[in-house]
């Protein structure tokens, strides 16, 4: 079994005395695709911004194997020095519309390198080409579509060859097909470069396509962790309905149970 | 007593939000400060750019002159028509140039031109910013150790503040032209003695205090727009918010400091 990447270790996180994140533990693998799934609310993206320091634990600790130290403890320049051996695809590519693709792929290496402007030109081409947006360099964000916004993104956060790739909903409003585009460029990359991915979805199908191993949150608690196909044929109630999309099931019922009624009709006082 | 509650907590909790925001205010600009060197003189890659800030000032100062322009010129028309029938009854009417140029250098034309300002650079400033909020693009910049204080802050303070000088400058010379027009046009005023009057030399010190009080302006004008545009939740709605308050808060903000302005200034005989 590989090394741990990443090891989160009992953390927990509240947002005004709401618990988000109930003392979670998780290794994240060298070198493979984690896929961590989760309902809205489930506390997954707070996970992921978290363990990119965009976030600060409540409790607990989290160990980045690369850089040898524990993220709740960096101090600011050790913090700088984690983040730009990260690359981040944010939920809409959240590229600065102010500036061209190019531009855009190039800022990382403009700010972090002293790299000649030739070579950042050659650079940025690369990683256009392994998104498939050479051709779109001089355009703006507004001229590109949903799917090409991502691209971009992804290409920004390889900019400077990340140790590790978090995504957070890769596939989240794309059509199906541009959604299995991106999922293809997940796994390329994965093995292309061979970092370790970490991917926030609620999507089952890109979650199958591309995980290596997959995690359940629920309420701020992990529900099973195990290979994609532990998961398909797990027989927790809880599991399954997730994973197969089922209208009936403990999700739904915890739903039921929000006193609609008492909502209704008061609770007779 | 319990009657008195509800509107002591209420002015409390107006008192703290207004602490607050002043607070806020603060660490942001000792925050921008402290990039400031980092920004303006280190290695290629850090600096926030000469091309950033130029476009900052163009975009800040040069849309802004003309409504300046044309808002201080009816000013200073308005100002020559109505002190003229008591100037008149005094048979001091030539006065009027000495009192438009300390009016115009001292006090309208820096805050009006700050006010034009707020309008154009304070709003498009935190609306720009709250929008960089909402699409992650500030989180994202985080996410990349990029100091989002030096990428987006640091230029915008410095090109208002550098801007709203040379836009206080023009203002000034505009309002003491429209004063010039209906002095010549209308009062009789003959054109050499009215631009003697309004450049001897006790407006000298008129004219830099006002200079001085138009780069505050300029500071806090973009300050205020770029933390409340940074603080911005919620969406779409969340950036018009932010919006409307920045343009409400900078002018009431512009007219507190301009009073201890003032006031420090009088006191100290400047």
């Amino acid at each position: 079994m590989p090394a741990a990447a990443i090891q989160v270790q009992s953390v927990s996180k509240a947002f005004s005395g709401r618990t988000v994140l109930d003392a979670i533990r998780l290794d994240v693998l060298e070198g493979e695709t984690l896929v961590i799934l989760g309902g809205s609310g489930s506390g997954k993206s707070t996970l992921l911004r978290l363990m990119i320091g965009n976030e600060r634990v409540d409790s607990g600790d989290i160990f980045i194997t690369h850089a040898g130290k524990n993220l709740c403890a960096m101090t600011k320049p050790d913090l700088e020095e984690y983040r730009k051996s990260l690359g981040v695809l944010f939920q809409g590519g959240a590229l600065f519309n102010s500036m061209t693709v190019f531009e855009n792929v190039a800022l990382p290496l403009r700010e972090h390198t002293d790299l000649p402007e030739d070579t950042i030109e050659i650079i940025v081409k690369i990683k256009l080409e392994l998104v498939g947006l050479r051709e779109h360099a001089d355009k703006m964000p507004a001229q590109l579509s949903g799917g090409m916004k991502k691209r971009a993104g992804l290409a920004r956060a390889i900019a400077l060859d990340p140790k590790i790739l978090f995504y957070d909903e890769p596939s989240a409003g794309l059509d199906p097909v541009t959604s299995a585009e991106i999922d293809q460029l997940i796994i390329d990359l994965n093995h292309k470069m061979g970092v370790t991915s970490v991917v926030v979805t609620h999507e089952m199908d890109s979650a199958f396509r591309i995980a290596d191993r997959m995690v359940l949150l629920d309420r701020g608690k992990f529900i099973i962790s195990g290979k994609p196909a532990e998961l398909r044929d797990s027989t927790d109630p809880l599991v399954r309905q997730f994973v197969h999309g089922l209208t009936e099931g403990p999700l739904t019922d915890r739903r039921r149970s929000g006193g609609y009624e008492v909502d209704l009709l008061g609770t007779g006082e | 007593m319990e009657v008195l509650r509800r509107p002591i907590l209420a002015i409390g909790a107006r008192a703290a939000g207004v602490f607050e925001l002043v607070g806020g205010v603060g660490y942001l600009l000792a925050d921008t400060l402290a990039t400031l060197r980092k920004g303006l003189f280190s290695r290629r890659g850090r600096r926030m750019g000469w091309k950033n800030l130029w476009a900052q000032m163009v975009r800040v100062g040069v849309r802004s002159i003309p409504i300046v322009m044309l808002v201080l010129f009816c000013i200073g028309a308005i100002l020559a028509l109505q002190m003229s029938p008591i100037l008149k009854r005094y048979g001091a009417i030539n006065q009027v140039a000495a009192i438009i140029s300390v009016s115009m250098f001292r006090e309208l034309g820096p805050l009006v031109s700050a006010i034009v300002l707020t309008g154009f650079a304070g709003a498009s400033i935190a609306a720009e910013i709250g929008t960089m909020v909402v699409s992650e693009e500030v989180e994202a910049m985080v996410a990349q150790a990029i100091n989002p204080i030096r990428f987006l802050v640091l230029p915008r303070v410095i090109a208002t503040t550098l801007m709203m000088v040379c836009v206080a400058v023009v203002g000034d010379l505009t309002g003491v032209a429209g004063g010039l027009v209906i002095s010549h046009s209308v009062l009789g005023i003959n054109t050499t003695q009215y631009l003697r009057l309004t450049f001897e030399s006790p407006q000298v010190r008129d004219f830099a205090t006002g200079l001085i009080k138009a780069g505050v302006f300029g500071t806090l004008i973009s300050a205020l727009a770029c933390y409340l545009g940074l603080g911005v939740t919620g969406g779409a709605q969340g950036v018009g918010v932010a919006t409307t308050r920045t343009v409400v808060l900078t002018i009431v903000a512009l007219l507190i400091v301009d009073l201890l302005f003032t006031t420090a200034f009088y006191y100290f005989g400047w």
